[in-house]
Order: C-alpha cells, then structure tokens, then sequence
C-alpha cells in the first residue's frame, strides 16, 4: 500500500535560516498523524510546505503516489487535501454558514448563466450546499450559530468553524495547525472527541499540536522536529521514552 | 441565504418604487435629463462595487471602459451605420476582452500597485481617445446618434405613447435608465448570493482561505474584473447615447475617482449603498454650482471625510445606526 502523503527529503531555506532540512516520512491512508517541537522547530513551515503555500528549497511531496511539484493550493484542495491554520483565515466578511459554504466551492458546479439569472439548477445546489454545511457545523458543535456573522463569533468558535470549512470540502486528509491553541480544557477534550470523529469516517488527520496530552492520546505516528530537522518518528509509546526527544524537550 | 434572499429582494422592490415613483413628483426636462444620466452612472457604479466592494479588488480607471463601451457605440453607429443595440453589445465583449487581457497580468498586484496599474490602464484609455482624432474627434468629442431598437428611436425629442398614454421623450429615456438599472442591480445581487459571489467575496476576506478550499483565486480576480468592466461599458454606450455627444472626460481620471468616491461613500458591498452614493454625487454639483472649479477638492474631502468617520458608508452606517436604535427601543420595554 503506497503512504497517501510521501515526503522526502524536504527542504525550505529563507535566505540564510534553514526552517525545515532534508525532512522524510509517510503518512499511510486513515491514520492520525502529529507533528510536534519546539516553537520554531519547522512545524507550520513543513504545513505550508505540504499544502502548496511554500515551494520547497528541496526534496518533494507527494499525494496519493502524484509528485505535488509547483500545484496551487487551490488544486492541491482539488486533490482531496484541506487545511486550517493557526492564525485562524476566517472570511470575516461573511456569515459564519457562508463560510462554511466556501468549502463547498468544488463540489459545487455552477456557471455564469445560471448564476446571472439565478435558474433552479442554482437554487437547488444552494439549497443542498446549506443542508450540508449546516449538517457540518453541528458535527463540529457551532450549530448555533448559522447565521450568525464570522466577526461576531468566540474565538473557540471559529476555530471549530474552521474544521468544518476544511471538511466541507470532503478531503481526503485534513491538516490542523494547532486546532487547541488558546482553548480551554474542556474545549481541548471536545476537539479531541471531535478529530477522532474525524478520523472515524476515514479521513486522514494531520496534526501540528503543542497540548502533549491531546497527541499523544489519539495519534497513531508521531514526527518530531528539532530546529527543522527530524528527531524522532514513531509511535506515541516510542517517542514517550525516546531520549532525544526528552532531553529537547526537557533541556539535556 | 433565507434572510439574505429576503434583504436582496426587499433592497430590489424599494428600488423600483423609487424608479418609477419618481415621475410623479418631478416632470421638466432638465430633472427627467439628471435622473437618467444618474441611473445609467449608477449602473457603473454597481459593477465597479462588484470588484472594490465584493472581492476587494480596486480600479482607479473605470472610467477607461465606461468611454471605451461608449466611444465604441458612437463611432460603430455613426461611421459605420451600425445599430446601437449590436454596436453595445459588440463593445461589451471587446471591452471584457481588453479587461480580461488587461487584468490577468495587473490582478496578481495588490493595493497600492494594483491601484498604480489600473489608474495607468484608465490613463492609456483616455491618451488614446484625446489622440486618435480620425476616429474619435479628439479632445473636441464627437456626436452619437440616438438609441435604437433595430429601426425604433429612443430620443428625448421624441413623443411615445405607453399603453396609450402620451409620454416625453425625456420620460421615455428615462424609465429605459430606470429599467437598466433595475436589470443590472437584479443581475449583480444574484450573482453575489451563489457559490461564484461567495469565491469573490471569500477573495476579500481571506484570499489564502479561499485558495485552501479549492477556489482559483486568480480566475475569479479576472472574473469580477471583466464583469465590471462590461457593467461600465455598457453604461458607457447607453450614456453616450443619451447624451447625444462625448468627450474624453467620460474615461478621464476625474470620472475614475468620483466612480469610486460614489462606491466608498455610498457603502463598499452594499448594492443598494452604492446608488445613494451615485445619487448624491451626481447632485451635489448640481446644488453647489458655484463652486464648479473647487469640485474635485470637495469630492477628495468627501472620500477623506467617509475613510475616516463612515468607513463602512452611508446605507450601511445608518442600517447599523438604525438597528442600534431598535435594539435600544426594545429593550427599554422590556
């Protein structure tokens, strides 16, 4: 079985600072898959490296057994791979289901004419897109808030907001950047329930998390990264005793 | 969508009130003359809204296009015997044709550059109307014929008779404007309210979360460019056939810069805010025509004086406003 996302040797220089060095591994189709460091190990740079926003200094990335090479983020998404951010990129100019519509956006097939004269085939996509997106925001636990503006909404919120965005899109994998910073215990515990729901319906979760106990608890493979390099990768009881990776986290 | 549906619909019902409410309270030539150039320029300004105030994007030369959509018309029917209805529409694809070419490389700018880049378009518009004398009279302008409709002229001087009853040629002109208006508000509202208006507007709020999901953000950049270039081509030709003659100064500079003061006071994304605006710089010329030379300096004040106090503009400012007071009222009796 080929890994549905390959990395290797992967690389990205800003101008002298080598933010992610030589980095590899696989990520097999189902699991939930951390990577996890210091702040500044290389964790967001390798995301934006993986989702298009970045192109790499070195190495490649692939998706599904296809090179990714020089694809936009938006046909990456095309390609069954969605993302959220920890500077969270809500639409603040739209209500909270409308953004959540967005993720749509693929799935939806409409063009100018029956755009322009608002036929029924537009209606009815519109109508099955809002069924959906609402369906979604009560899986993520926002339900409340469907009409709600993105601008007038908690942070916790939108960060929930967010996960549906990105599943409403249907991926294939799903990348969290640091989906409990800034939440509470009991919405860190909520958004553990929620990404092992996540991965329940097969898609794959790929995890960049500083909350140790929320990783270790449902990740299958853990990547450790130390000043853009790897440090250690395996399971959660391997890297647990591994002490390369006590002594950076403890300071050896 | 339910409420949204509901807002475009009652924002589209008070605006045809308006429209055709109007001829019952003014009735001399001169007024009917203001209101159709107001609703033909307000059609630009809903297009040009489509772009700044929906996806964010910004033009400093939409006057570029309002005078080549008119230009075209004028110079296609009265050298070359065309009809207005195809010289409109054949100048509406060029014109969408050039934005498209135009735009593609120009949208990856952004802000300041992308303003650099648009006002430059709109100045090379405008040098080449004051240039090619040949063709468009220079600086001096050059007449249009009337409107048609294959054979049927629309002429202020005209008489017509609607439903056997006599009306003006100036009426007549002008609820055609009104019904244009009424056509192009209709168009841009659905357009916003379906999966294309939601890529624009996601293109405004997060262009990085819009790339994630799937949307080509640069496809739909160029999109709502050439959309709201041909709304202001179209504009252009119906304009230059009202007027009966043009200059230059429908693409100059000056023209760009009220454009966008009309969508920034009036109130960026609001379609409805945008006509106001349109409204009240079309009128205040008009009661303060004494000051005719210091009209530019007002105008700048005015999108200075909007940017900092009114940033969202005016319908939208006073909606808040409104909802504020509501909110207060029911909660004092309660």
């Amino acid at each position: 079985m080929t890994a549905l996302v390959e990395v290797s040797n992967l690389s990205k220089d800003f101008g002298g600072v080598h933010a992610v060095e030589d980095v590899s591994f696989a990520v097999e189709a189902g699991q939930v898959y951390s990577v996890i460091g210091p702040n500044g190990a290389g964790k967001t740079t390798l995301f934006n490296l993986i989702t298009g926003l970045y192109t790499p200094t070195g190495g490649e990335v692939k998706l599904n057994g296809e090179p990714t090479g020089k694809l936009q983020p938006n046909q990456l998404a095309e390609r069954g791979m969605c993302r959220t951010f920890q500077q969270m990129q809500i639409c603040m100019n739209m209500t909270a289901i409308e953004n959540v519509m967005l993720g749509r956006h693929l799935t939806l097939k409409s063009n100018l004419l029956t755009t322009l004269f608002r036929l029924p085939a537009l209606t009815r996509g519109e109508t099955a897109a809002r069924n959906k997106a609402a369906e979604l925001m009560e899986f993520v636990g926002c339900g409340n808030y469907l009409d709600r503006d993105a601008a007038a909404m908690s942070y916790g919120a939108l960060k929930r907001l967010e996960i549906a965005r990105a599943l409403a899109a249907e991926p294939k994998v799903i990348l969290l950047d640091e989906p409990a910073a800034g939440l509470n215990a009991v919405e860190t515990e909520a958004l553990e329930a929620l990404i092992r729901k996540i991965a329940e319906q097969g898609i794959t979760v790929m995890l960049v998390e500083h909350d140790m106990k929320l990783v270790m608890g449902i990740s299958d493979r853990l990547l450790v990264l130390n000043y853009g390099r790897v440090l250690a990768e395996g399971t959660p009881a391997q890297i647990r005793v591994n002490p390369d990776v006590i002594a950076a986290y403890l300071g050896g | 969508m339910a409420q949204l549906a509901n807002f475009r619909l009652k924002g589209l019902l008070l605006l045809a009130i308006v429209v055709f409410a109007l001829p019952l309270f003014i009735s001399n030539p001169f007024h009917y003359g203001l209101a159709t150039q107001i609703a033909l320029i307000a059609g630009a300004v809903v297009g040009l809204n489509l772009l700044v105030g929906f996806a964010g994007q910004i033009s400093l030369g939409h006057a570029g296009f309002f005078g080549l959509g008119a230009y075209f018309s004028g110079i296609m029917t009265s050298n070359y015997g065309w009809s207005a209805v195809p010289a409109l529409l054949v100048g509406a694809v060029g014109v969408g044709l050039i934005a498209w070419v135009v735009g593609r490389p120009i949208l990856r700018l952004k802000g300041h550059y992308l303003s650099m880049a648009t006002l430059a378009v709109g100045f090379i518009i405008a040098i080449i109307l004051n240039n090619e004398r040949a063709l468009t009279g220079g600086p001096d302008g050059m007449p249009v014929p009337s409107f048609d409709v294959f054979g049927w002229e629309l002429s202020p001087f005209n008489q017509y008779s609607l439903l056997g009853v006599e009306i003006s040629g100036d009426l007549a002109w002008y609820l055609f404007a009104g019904v244009v208006l009424l056509v192009a508000v209709w168009l841009a509202q659905n357009l916003i309210d379906s999966p294309i208006g939601r890529a624009l507007r996601s293109v405004h709020g997060s262009e990085v979360a819009a790339s994630v999901v799937g949307v080509d953000t640069a496809k739909y950049k160029s999109l709502v460019f050439v959309i709201s270039a041909i709304y202001a081509s179209v504009m252009g030709a119906l304009y230059g056939h009202f007027q009966g003659f043009i200059t230059p100064s429908v693409a100059s500079f000056d023209f760009s810069i009220l454009l966008i003061t009309m969508v920034v006071l009036g109130g960026m994304g609001s379609t409805i805010g945008v006509i106001i605006g349109a409204v009240v710089l079309e009128l205040l010329p008009q009661v303060l025509a004494d000051f005719q030379e210091m009209e530019m300096v007002l105008f700048g004040l005015i999108l200075m004086l909007t940017m900092i106090f009114m940033p969202k503009g005016l319908l939208p400012t006073a909606a808040g406003f409104w909802a504020k007071r509501r909110a207060q009222t029911a909660g004092g009796k309660a």
